[in-house]
């Protein structure tokens, strides 16, 4: 009996020894992305889009060979939106993980909460959501692929200049996203000579907004501008309709999905709102750079999990300026590929064409965003 | 002054969507003191599967209607597979079984319906109707005329019927209940059974106005059980009186005050309430029971 044990452990040894054996020579030929997305939670069907691309596309790479014979390891974890969560799987991923890049923070106050932590570790992190404040000021080691609100704001306000609209009502919900959009709308108003006459708040889960639209409808708004996501503005642009108020409405990129024509439905016909080109990638003029992307991307994500959003995109966009960077880096070093991630420039994405440099670490322009209508229960390109 | 009609009516229509949700919360109270957090989720469930019967292909009112039987297949489930073997619990710990069912509930929810968001449509159409210079829609007199319709039931039911009173007795004492011959625990399981039926009848009828995911019965329940706290716990006109009473302090405050404190305002209402009235405005004073 003794001997048997003596052999058995000798076995154990063995098989741990070539485990670790094995184990250093596998590290060497991948390279680790790291992902933390809200993929169930109030942002899951922001989170959600994200990770089926990310994996997708990873599952692709690595049946293709990889990035130049380097497989992908890709460890992701789901926060559920909260940014206590993010903090620890940021932690365990950087840590326990030891990961070469992190794609992640669907929302903003996720990757808000996370940056100092990247920062400290010199480890890049490509953000998918939306806040301006993730890359203003510039921190070395953060990026973002999603369009800012500040853009979104922006878009809207050159919109009503060339109407002629100067006086507009503002209503919001209590999200982040909504927050943030609102300072955005408050700081960029004066530039485009736009006075803002009301400024309304809901919550996000209220049922009926008619209340503030009321009290929109007695001020001299030439607009109603709705900053908001979720189930929120379908609600607000139904109560619009039901209020008998015909003035022109605006959303922001937070509604470009077409959940919100079915949910609003007749009610959503004439708003308008700035949105990636993806949503109306069929419309776009044959010669444009992205119309080839998004075409292709749309057609993989469909063929596989059904209808496409804006909010993969930014995933894929991600995913493959951090490719570019590993490639042309040749190296899995996270500073490496840092740098290489900062020299990304005339990447065709689905946000649109990413030109990053040391003090914009987002690298969209302005015509990035396309200016959409909705007309009979469909998106219609504008300009 | 002009928007004040607007502003009442937006109040009714909100407050008669509290008061529905609110009802439901005092027959499970009515019948063993207890809470239960699961309402809210009764809502959802019985919205998201109108929701998806009809999708289909299911008849509109065969739809409703089926929708209102899962639902109350899901109330006696709850009541028979986690209330019941914890039946000598005390009451704070059956509470907090109910948190957990509610948990439990929008989780199967989420893995069955998914995270989309989804509509149904109208009873009757989308046209507004004017009123002065205020408008309301169809299906905002259908919650009204619903909550109208439930709230009488409810009443009828606890204060003639036989079963009503032996479910208050058992509230009131469940071994002298017992001693008397009345069922206990079938009680129980009725008043779930019923309390299930009411809050899927509530999510349909509000279905068409504020559209439904997996945990939109959160907000709903959080609502009407501050509407059924300000009324007072166990009370059916209290329920609607708490909910119509919330939801016209949400729109006074953020008509005349600001939107922006919306909730705040109707808490520090419900606050004042509640430390001059501690057991509601049509609650039944605590002092019988020593």
């Amino acid at each position: 009996m003794k001997a048997l044990d003596k052999i058995k452990i000798a076995v154990l040894c063995l098989c741990i020894g070539m485990t670790f054996c094995y184990g250093k020579a596998l590290a060497s030929d991948t390279v680790k992305i790291g992902s933390f997305l809200a993929v169930t939670g109030p942002a899951s069907f922001l989170g959600d889009p994200e990770l089926k691309t990310l994996q997708m596309y990873i599952d692709e790479i690595n049946a293709k060979g990889g990035i130049d014979g380097k497989k992908i390891e890709f460890i992701h974890y789901d926060t559920k939106g909260k940014a206590k969560e993010a903090k620890n799987f940021v932690n365990r991923l950087i840590k326990k993980d030891k990961v070469d890049v992190i794609i992640g923070g669907t929302t903003s106050g996720n990757t808000l909460a996370v940056i100092d932590i990247v920062q400290k570790a010199k480890v890049p992190l490509i953000s998918l959501a939306g806040s301006v404040k993730i890359i203003e000021p510039v921190k070395k080691w953060v990026f973002k692929t999603p369009h800012t609100d500040r853009m979104a704001a922006e878009k809207i306000f050159q919109d009503m200049k060339k109407r002629g609209i100067t006086k507009i009502a503002l209503i919001t919900g209590n999200g982040g996203f909504d927050k943030s959009g609102r300072a955005q709308c408050f700081a960029l108003a004066p530039k485009y000579g736009i006075e803002i006459v009301a400024d309304e708040k809901y919550g996000n889960a209220d049922t009926d907004m008619t209340t503030q639209l009321t009290k929109i409808r007695g001020t001299d708004a030439q607009a109603i501008l709705n900053f908001g996501f979720g189930k929120a503005p379908a609600i607000v642009v139904k109560n619009i309709r039901q209020l008998g108020i015909k003035l022109p409405i605006y959303e922001s990129h937070g509604v470009a999905s077409k959940k919100f024509i079915e949910l609003a439905g007749p009610a959503a016909n004439g708003v308008r709102l700035p949105a990636a080109a993806l949503i109306v990638a069929d419309q776009l003029p044959a010669n444009d750079p992205q119309k080839k992307v998004l075409l292709d991307y749309k057609k993989k994500y469909e063929a596989k999990y059904g209808p496409v959003s804006t909010f993969g995109g930014h995933a894929y966009d991600a995913l493959f300026i951090t490719v570019g960077a590993i490639e042309r880096a040749k190296s899995s070093d996270p500073s490496k590929i840092r740098d290489e991630i900062e020299k990304t420039h005339g990447f065709v994405g689905t946000g649109g064409v990413f030109n990053m440099s040391p003090t914009d670490h987002l690298g969209l322009g302005l015509d990035a965003f396309k200016m959409i209508e909705v007309q009979d229960g469909n998106w219609k390109l504008l300009y | 002054m002009d928007q004040l009609l607007q502003f009442l009516i937006s109040g009714l229509t909100v407050g008669s969507i509290y008061a529905l949700v609110a009802l439901g919360f005092s027959i499970i109270y009515n019948a063993s003191d207890v809470v239960n957090f699961a309402q809210g989720e009764f809502v959802m469930i019985g919205a998201m599967s109108a929701i998806f019967l009809l999708k289909d292909g299911m008849p509109y009112p065969a739809a409703v209607f089926c929708a209102i039987a899962i639902t109350v297949l899901v109330g006696l489930a709850l009541d028979k597979f986690a209330i019941e073997p914890a039946k000598n619990a005390t009451v704070v710990t059956t509470i907090i079984i109910t948190i957990g069912a509610s948990i439990f509930l929008r989780g199967a929810a989420l893995l069955i319906w998914g995270k989309e968001i989804y509509g149904l449509p109208p009873f009757s159409g989308d046209k507004p109707i004017v009123i002065g210079n205020a408008t309301i829609l169809p299906q905002n007199i259908w919650v009204m005329v619903g909550t109208g319709a439930a709230v009488l039931a409810v009443k009828y039911f606890f204060d003639k019927t036989l079963m009503g009173k032996a479910i208050m007795a058992c509230s009131y004492n469940k071994k002298a209940a017992f001693l008397v011959g009345i069922n206990v625990k079938q009680m129980l399981l009725v008043s779930y059974g019923l309390s299930a039926a009411l809050g899927a009848a509530a999510g349909v009828l509000v279905a068409p106005i504020t559209f439904m995911s997996y945990n939109s019965g959160v907000m709903l329940g959080l609502k009407g059980f501050c509407a059924a706290i300000l009324g007072g716990m166990g009370s059916s006109m209290g329920a609607v009186a708490g909910g119509l009473l919330l939801g016209i302090i949400e729109t006074i405050g953020a008509g005349f005050i600001s939107s922006g404190y919306k909730d705040a305002i109707a808490f520090f209402v419900i606050l004042v309430v509640l430390f001059i009235r501690p057991s509601g405005i049509l609650g039944k004073a605590e002092s019988d029971r020593v």
